[in-house]
C-alpha cells in the first residue's frame, strides 16, 4: 500500500499538481494581458470599445464558469471541425487555458480599472509636461504605480485562479482532481484520495497567499 | 450560422433544469446564512477556543476548489462503512443533498466572513451606548447591532448569491440535471455545443443579472435616509472584495 503511493499514484498526483499549476500560470499570464486591456479600454476607450468591455465584464460575471468552459471546449471542437473539413479534437491544455484567462481578465480588468483610476491625475499631467507620449506615460509612469494598487486584488484572484483549474477536470485534462478521480477509482479509497488533495490545495494556495502578503508589503515600502 | 429551432427545442428542457439550479440555489443559502451566523460571531470572540476553530474552518474551506468538497461528500464520504450503514446513508447517497450540503458549507465560511465584517464594523460607541442604557446582550444585538450590520454587509452578500447560483452548476458533474446538466444532455443528444451554452448561458444570466438588480435596490432602499451610511455601504469591501471566491 505505501509502496504503490510511493510509487505511483503518489506521483499522478503531483504530475497532476504540476499540470494544475501549469494552467494556471499560464492563463494567469494571458488574462493579465487581456484584464490591463479591458481595464485601459474601459478608462479610455472610446464609447463603443468601453461599452463593449462592460458587456464582456457583465455576461462573464452573470454565467457559471463550467458553462464558459464547455462552450470553448465543444464550440471550439465543432467550430474548427467547420472551418477545417474534418474533425478535429481540441486540445484539453489549450481550451482550459483559454477559459481560464478569459474569466479571470473579466474581473481583472476592474481591478486594473479601480488601480490606474487611483494613480494621481497630477502624475499624468507631470508626464506631459515632461513631453512623454501619451503610451509612454501609460507604460512609464501609471501601470508601474497602477501595479502596487492592484496588487491585493489580483492576489485574490490568482488563488481563485489555482481553485478553479479544478473545473478543467471536466474536460478531462488530468490536473490534480481529475488525477484524484482516476486514482480513487483504482484505489477505491476516494475520502482517503481527495483528502490528500485537498491537502496539497490548501497547501499550494496557502502559499501563494503568503507570497502575495509578502508582494504587497514589499511594494508599499516607503509609503506612509 | 446558428441553428434557432435548436434552441427553441432545447429551451423548455433547460427552463426545467433552471428549476433544479433555483431549488438548489435557496436551499444552499438557507443552510449557507444557518450555519453563517454562530460562526461569525465565533470569529469575531474573544476566546481563542471559539474563533480559533471558526478561522480555521473558514480557511480551510476557501483554500480549496468547491468541485473538491462536493467529490469529497458524494463519492468520499461512501468508502466508510458506518456512513453507509447509517440512517443517513440515504441522503449521503442522494447527488441532490451531496450537491446542498457540499455547497452549503462552502457557502457558509463566504457568508460567515462577510458577516463577521459587517459586526465588526459596527462602532463601538453605539454598543456601549446600548449597554450604559441597560439594554442586555441579545437586546443590544437585535436593536443596534443587527441592524447596521445588516446595511453594512448586503453589497457583499449580493455577491455572494450571485456567486451561489453560479457555483450550483457544479451539480451538473454529479449527475443532477440543473441548468448545466440539461444544457449538457442537450448537447450530447444534439451535438450542438453553441446553441446549446448560449441558450444555458442566457437562462443563467437573466436569472444573475435581474436578482442582481432587485438586490441592489433592496440595498438602497434599506440605506434611504442614511447617506452617509450609504457611502459607508459602498465603501464597505468584504475580504475579498467583489470578486468570485467558487
Amino acid at each position: 500500500m505505501t509502496m504503490d503511493w510511493l510509487s505511483g499514484y503518489g506521483l499522478q498526483l503531483i504530475f497532476g499538481a504540476v499540470t494544475m499549476l501549469s494552467v494556471a500560470l499560464v492563463a494567469l499570464v494571458v488574462g493579465t494581458v487581456l484584464g490591463i486591456s479591458l481595464g485601459t479600454a474601459k478608462i479610455y476607450g472610446a464609447k463603443p470599445l468601453r461599452y463593449s468591455a462592460e458587456a464582456y465584464t457583465a455576461v462573464v460575471r452573470g454565467v457559471p464558469d463550467l458553462i464558459v468552459i464547455y462552450l470553448i471546449y465543444f464550440g471550439g471542437t465543432v467550430a474548427l471541425t467547420k472551418i477545417t473539413g474534418q474533425y478535429v479534437d481540441i486540445n484539453g491544455f489549450a481550451a482550459g487555458v483559454a477559459a481560464l484567462a478569459f474569466i479571470f481578465a473579466a474581473y481583472a480588468g476592474d481591478i486594473f480599472r479601480g488601480a490606474i483610476g487611483q494613480v494621481p491625475r497630477g502624475q499624468t499631467e507631470a508626464a506631459h509636461a515632461l513631453g512623454l507620449s501619451p503610451r509612454a506615460a501609460f507604460f512609464r509612469i501609471i501601470l508601474p504605480q497602477a501595479w502596487r494598487l492592484a496588487l491585493p486584488g489580483f492576489g485574490n484572484l490568482a488563488i481563485i485562479l489555482i481553485k478553479q483549474t479544478s473545473l478543467i477536470s471536466v474536460i478531462g485534462l488530468e490536473e490534480l482532481l481529475r488525477a484524484s478521480s482516476v486514482i480513487s477509482g483504482a484505489t477505491r479509497q476516494p475520502f482517503l484520495v481527495y483528502s490528500v488533495a485537498a491537502i496539497l490545495y490548501l497547501i499550494i494556495t496557502s502559499i501563494v497567499s503568503w507570497g502575495f502578503r509578502n508582494a504587497g508589503i514589499r511594494s508599499n515600502r516607503g509609503f506612509a | 450560422m446558428l441553428d434557432f429551432s435548436i434552441m427553441a427545442d432545447a429551451f423548455p428542457n433547460l427552463l426545467k433544469g433552471a428549476g433544479m439550479t433555483g431549488r438548489l440555489s435557496i436551499l444552499i443559502l438557507l443552510l449557507g446564512m444557518m450555519l453563517a451566523v454562530p460562526l461569525a460571531y465565533a470569529r469575531n470572540a474573544q476566546s481563542i477556543w471559539l474563533h480559533g476553530p471558526a478561522s480555521i474552518y473558514i480557511l480551510v474551506i476557501r483554500g480549496i476548489p468547491s468541485l473538491l468538497q462536493v467529490f469529497i461528500v458524494y463519492y468520499g464520504l461512501g468508502q466508510f462503512s458506518f456512513v453507509r450503514n447509517s440512517a443517513l446513508w440515504p441522503i449521503f447517497r442522494d447527488p441532490f443533498w451531496c450537491v446542498i450540503i457540499a455547497l452549503g458549507l462552502n457557502s457558509a465560511a463566504y457568508t460567515a466572513e462577510i458577516i463577521a465584517g459587517a459586526l465588526r464594523q459596527v462602532p463601538k460607541g453605539l454598543v456601549e451606548a446600548a449597554q450604559a442604557l441597560g439594554l442586555s446582550w441579545f437586546q443590544t444585538q437585535r436593536k443596534v447591532t443587527i441592524p447596521l450590520a445588516v446595511r453594512a454587509a448586503l453589497p457583499a452578500y449580493e455577491n455572494e448569491v450571485i456567486l451561489t447560483i453560479k457555483a450550483t452548476s457544479l451539480a451538473s458533474t454529479i449527475t443532477l440535471l440543473d441548468l448545466t446538466g440539461a444544457a449538457r444532455l442537450e448537447v450530447s443528444n444534439t451535438f450542438a455545443p453553441y446553441e446549446v451554452f448560449l441558450t444555458a448561458g442566457a437562462i443563467y444570466f437573466c436569472i444573475t443579472t435581474s436578482l442582481s438588480w432587485l438586490l441592489r435596490r433592496f440595498e438602497v432602499r434599506l440605506s434611504a435616509g442614511h447617506r452617509n451610511e450609504e457611502r459607508r455601504v459602498k465603501e464597505f469591501q468584504p475580504v475579498l472584495p467583489g470578486i468570485p471566491d467558487h
